[in-house]
């Protein structure tokens, strides 16, 4: 069991470096998809087939893996953009922040205080590195998809969290990630829309004209 | 207590049910009032229970916020609260059937009747939450509908601006508030209230900072005196109803919150004591110097509120003196005074705010020097408002003069026997208390007489009509409770003794040889009340046997006065403003200099009564801050890359610096 969800985790931080290197958004939107149905299993790998865990586990599938990518690729076809071009940061610099960052939070999660049974395992960096690929991707990129990937993936890191804890806080934790991730979809659903109408382009540096 | 818990569900419910079917105003209303009469009824049950049998209703629930439970205590100083919410609350809600009903857009009242509902339900977790999760989330819920109910005119900036004005100071109260539970749960190990009693063994440093950190956040709520700028711009902004409930009953959760809290911490300076003494003096003083300049009615009654604000924390104030002194008897009857006074204020400022309504409702303005004559038109709400005035000024039958009474023999009996210096302080505050009851029946006669007395002073008011049946029930019964507990003292301050003997141990027998003359003096306010009642009405028989002659009122000998001629509130003012306040507190004209020249020029002069705290201490405390932080402006680069990233920077130092408080900056290395 141990096995399987470190393999899982492993998966979940190489497809964390792709989507950090990729420029084409449709396979940046399917590692994304693929990353959520991963984190999906974790529940169940990690707690067993107990009626929580496979609640979760599905409503995870249902959100992380399968409704927002299909939300997220059909607004992309609808505003017709394929790649990211030009962003903030090159590719090459942003895999290398990546790589350190994810060190780090290796480095990080062994001066964390925590429980004995928690310890030493892939969990606490896995979510650490997730977080802060997502908030690299949300600061290096441009376009408004492209943040929301990077949302998608801050939230996943969350996750994984939310899943150490789940036996300690039920319902409580996960309800809330989960919540969270719809408004940040909702949010930027408008916020795109928004930018679609008035400026014609999803470029999101153009928000800085509404600079008081 | 199953009966409590059901009132805050009828609220919910009721609320809920209004904001769904906002789209049809009559139905929202209507469930919006059934929920809030059935909410506030079926609280005041449990409240009478407690204040009469004694004891005390709990619940507990496990609650799923960390830290937090569903821990509700009704103790007696709870239902002391809990009975003027659900009794005010109960009668603005009847009242703002007539208020409401032509109301210009009619489907913003089904969220006006959720708030309403949401406020009442606020008010009474508030004064019954006993764990601090669950307080500050009610005083959040409490302080979010009062601002929409102020709102509810939000298409006027003036509106809109009070509005602000009143959440951005409730937040800076809250932060107050937040500092201080967390330092005391920090101290004490735990959130619930039950286990704030180990604050009792806290230093006295740290008890006084506490203290003052409590006393500044509950102080802006309660509108204490340098804190009360919310006040006179968010009453008269409000709807009438909500302004009475706003005054009547949301201003005394800050005295509750101040009464449960100070209460806990007994080491800490007795001269916290003596400041919300000379605090409370200086607010009461203050406030009724600002009422007697206000031309706007509700604003003026907003002043009022600031005025018997002070004059509760007077006594409350002697109460905690007293207290630490080691004069329990001494400190049972300031508390009796300030106590009592808070009920009173609900009543008699409720029914002032409910008349200022009607006048504002049938005139359409609140500048008092738009009405007069009102008397005439309005007989029925302008009685209703002569009464509430007497009771405010502290007249006899009614009940104000009763806490008063109390509250000067409590300052009276800590002042005289007391050697040296000691006792002039208090003799010093009785002074100061008898000057504002001096300047109360100034500002209250300035009020009716200019407008209810007197001819029209413009067409609307000549054709004001009286108030609908459903604003006058509620008023009506508002005078009746002021006139009871002003006949009937003793049944009043009987029902104080559960909430007194729980801030002074003991107090029952303490104040027992104190209350006997009470019942005296209700007697003697029947004898007045009849002995007036029967001059009337040989009066109004001689009148009626010898008719005189009809002449305008007012005229003063001239052939065709006008309504201009008359006194206009200013001219009434104008002892208070040139010769009572110091010339910083003085409203400044407005406009072109004097008349000067055989042919003079058209000069415009205007005098508007800001609140000289707010507009000379704080907006230019403000201004300046503000001024400073624009060169932090470089912060602000409006993209938004850059804010994701200074988010992340902020998150990885807290996160570095939880592992450095964890393992100390030696474990690193």
């Amino acid at each position: 069991m141990f096995g399987l969800s470190n393999l899982c985790l492993l998966l979940v931080i190489l497809l964390n470096f792709f989507t950090l290197g990729s420029s084409r958004l449709v396979a940046c939107i399917r590692a994304v998809a693929l990353q959520g149905a991963l984190l999906a299993l974790l529940p169940i790998l990690l707690h067993g087939f107990s009626p929580h865990a496979v609640l979760l586990a599905t409503i995870a599938l249902l959100l992380k893996g399968i409704f927002i990518p299909w939300l997220l690729l059909r607004a992309m076809n609808e505003v017709r953009i394929r790649r990211d071009v030009e962003p903030l940061i090159g590719y090459v610099p942003t895999l290398i922040l990546g790589a350190l960052i994810t060190a780090a939070a290796f480095i990080f999660a062994d001066f964390l205080p925590l429980q004995p049974q928690h310890q030493g395992g892939l969990f606490i960096p896995t979510a650490l590195a997730t977080l802060s690929a997502g908030f690299l991707l949300l600061m290096t990129r441009r376009k408004a998809i492209t943040q929301v990937l990077g949302y998608l993936m801050l939230e996943n890191g969350i996750f994984v969290f939310g899943i150490l804890l789940s036996e300690a806080m039920p319902l409580l934790v996960e309800a809330g990630v989960l919540l969270d991730l719809l408004v940040g979809i909702f949010v930027m659903g408008i916020v795109m829309n928004h930018i679609n109408r008035e400026f014609s382009s999803l470029n999101t540096e153009r928000l800085s004209a509404l600079k008081e | 207590m199953i009966l409590f818990l059901l009132a805050l569900a009828c609220l919910a419910g009721g609320g809920l049910l209004a904001l769904a079917t906002y789209s049809r105003p009559r139905l929202a209303a209507t469930c919006g009032l059934v929920g809030a009469l059935l909410g506030t009824g079926f609280a005041l049950v449990p409240a009478l229970a407690v204040l009469t049998g004694g004891g005390s209703l709990a619940c507990d629930y496990p609650w799923t916020v960390p830290a937090g439970r569903f821990t509700l205590l009704l103790d007696p100083l709870a239902a002391f609260f809990i009975l003027p919410i659900a009794l005010l609350a109960f009668l603005c809600a009847i009242y703002a059937i007539g208020y409401l009903q032509d109301y210009p857009r009619p489907t913003a009242l089904g969220a006006h009747w959720f708030f309403f509902n949401v406020l009442v339900a606020g008010l009474l977790l508030v004064v019954t939450a006993a764990n601090t999760v669950l307080f500050l989330a009610a005083w959040e819920i409490m302080t979010v509908g009062s601002f929409f109910l102020i709102a509810l005119e939000h298409r006027q900036t003036e509106v809109r601006q009070a509005a602000w004005l009143y959440l951005v100071l409730a937040h800076l109260a809250l932060m107050f508030l937040f500092a201080f539970f967390i330092s005391a749960g920090v101290h004490c190990g735990s959130l619930a209230f039950a286990d704030f009693a180990r604050l009792a063994q806290l230093p006295e440093a740290t008890a006084t900072l506490l203290a003052a950190l409590a006393i500044a956040g509950f102080g802006v709520k309660a509108g204490l005196f340098p804190l009360h700028v919310w006040l006179p711009d968010a009453h008269p902004a409000a709807p009438s109803h909500v302004s009475a409930l706003m005054s009547g009953v949301v201003v005394k959760t800050g005295i509750y919150g101040i009464l449960r809290v100070v209460g806990l911490l007994p080491t800490a300076a007795p001269e916290i004591g003596l400041v919300l003494m000379l605090l409370g003096g200086a607010g009461a003083l203050y406030g009724i110097a600002m009422a007697t300049l206000q031309r706007d009615i509700k604003r003026c009654l907003a002043y009022s509120t600031v005025e018997n604000v002070g004059i509760i924390f007077l006594g409350l104030g002697l109460g905690f003196y007293a207290l630490r002194h080691g004069q329990p008897a001494l400190a049972a009857l300031a508390f009796a005074g300030g106590l009592l006074h808070c009920w009173n204020h609900t009543l008699f400022k409720g029914l002032m705010f409910l008349g200022a309504g009607s006048l504002l409702h049938a005139t359409g303005s609140r500048d008092m020097n738009q009405m007069g004559g009102l008397l005439q038109r309005m007989p029925w709400s302008g009685t209703l408002l002569i009464g509430g005035s007497l009771a405010i000024a502290a007249l006899p039958p009614f009940n104000g003069l009763v806490s008063e009474w109390l509250l000067y023999l409590a300052l009276l009996q800590s002042g005289l026997p007391a050697e040296g210096f000691g006792g002039l302080a208090p003799l010093l505050l009785v002074g100061v208390l008898g000057l504002t009851g001096a300047l109360a029946l100034v500002a209250f006669s300035r009020l009716l007489g200019i407008a209810l007395l007197g001819e029209p002073r413009t067409p609307a008011a000549r054709q004001a009509h009286e108030a609908a049946p459903s604003m006058l029930v509620p008023m009506c019964l508002l005078l009746f409770c002021c006139l009871a507990i002003g006949l009937l003292p003793q049944l009043a301050v009987g029902l104080l003794i559960p909430p007194l003997a729980e801030l002074v141990p003991g107090a029952g027998e303490l104040i027992a040889p104190r209350l006997a003359p009470l019942a005296e003096f209700g007697r003697w306010g029947g004898y007045l009340l009849g002995g007036l009642g029967a001059a009337t009405l040989a009066l109004l028989w001689l009148l009626r046997q010898r008719p005189g002659a009809l002449a305008s009122t007012w005229g003063c000998g001239f052939a065709f006065p006008t309504p201009r001629m008359a006194y206009t509130g200013e001219a009434y003012a104008e002892l208070t403003r040139n010769h009572l306040l110091p010339a910083v507190l003085r409203p400044l004209p407005e406009g072109s200099a004097a008349v000067s020249g055989l042919f003079p020029r058209l000069v415009s002069r205007l005098q508007r009564s800001l609140d000289p705290i707010l507009t000379r201490l704080y907006l230019p405390l403000v201004e300046d801050i503000a001024g400073r932080c624009v060169r932090l402006r470089w912060l602000q680069q409006g993209r938004l890359p850059v804010y994701l990233f200074y988010i992340f920077v902020t998150c990885a130092v807290l996160m570095a610096w939880v592992i450095l408080e964890d393992h100390g900056w030696r474990g690193i290395r």
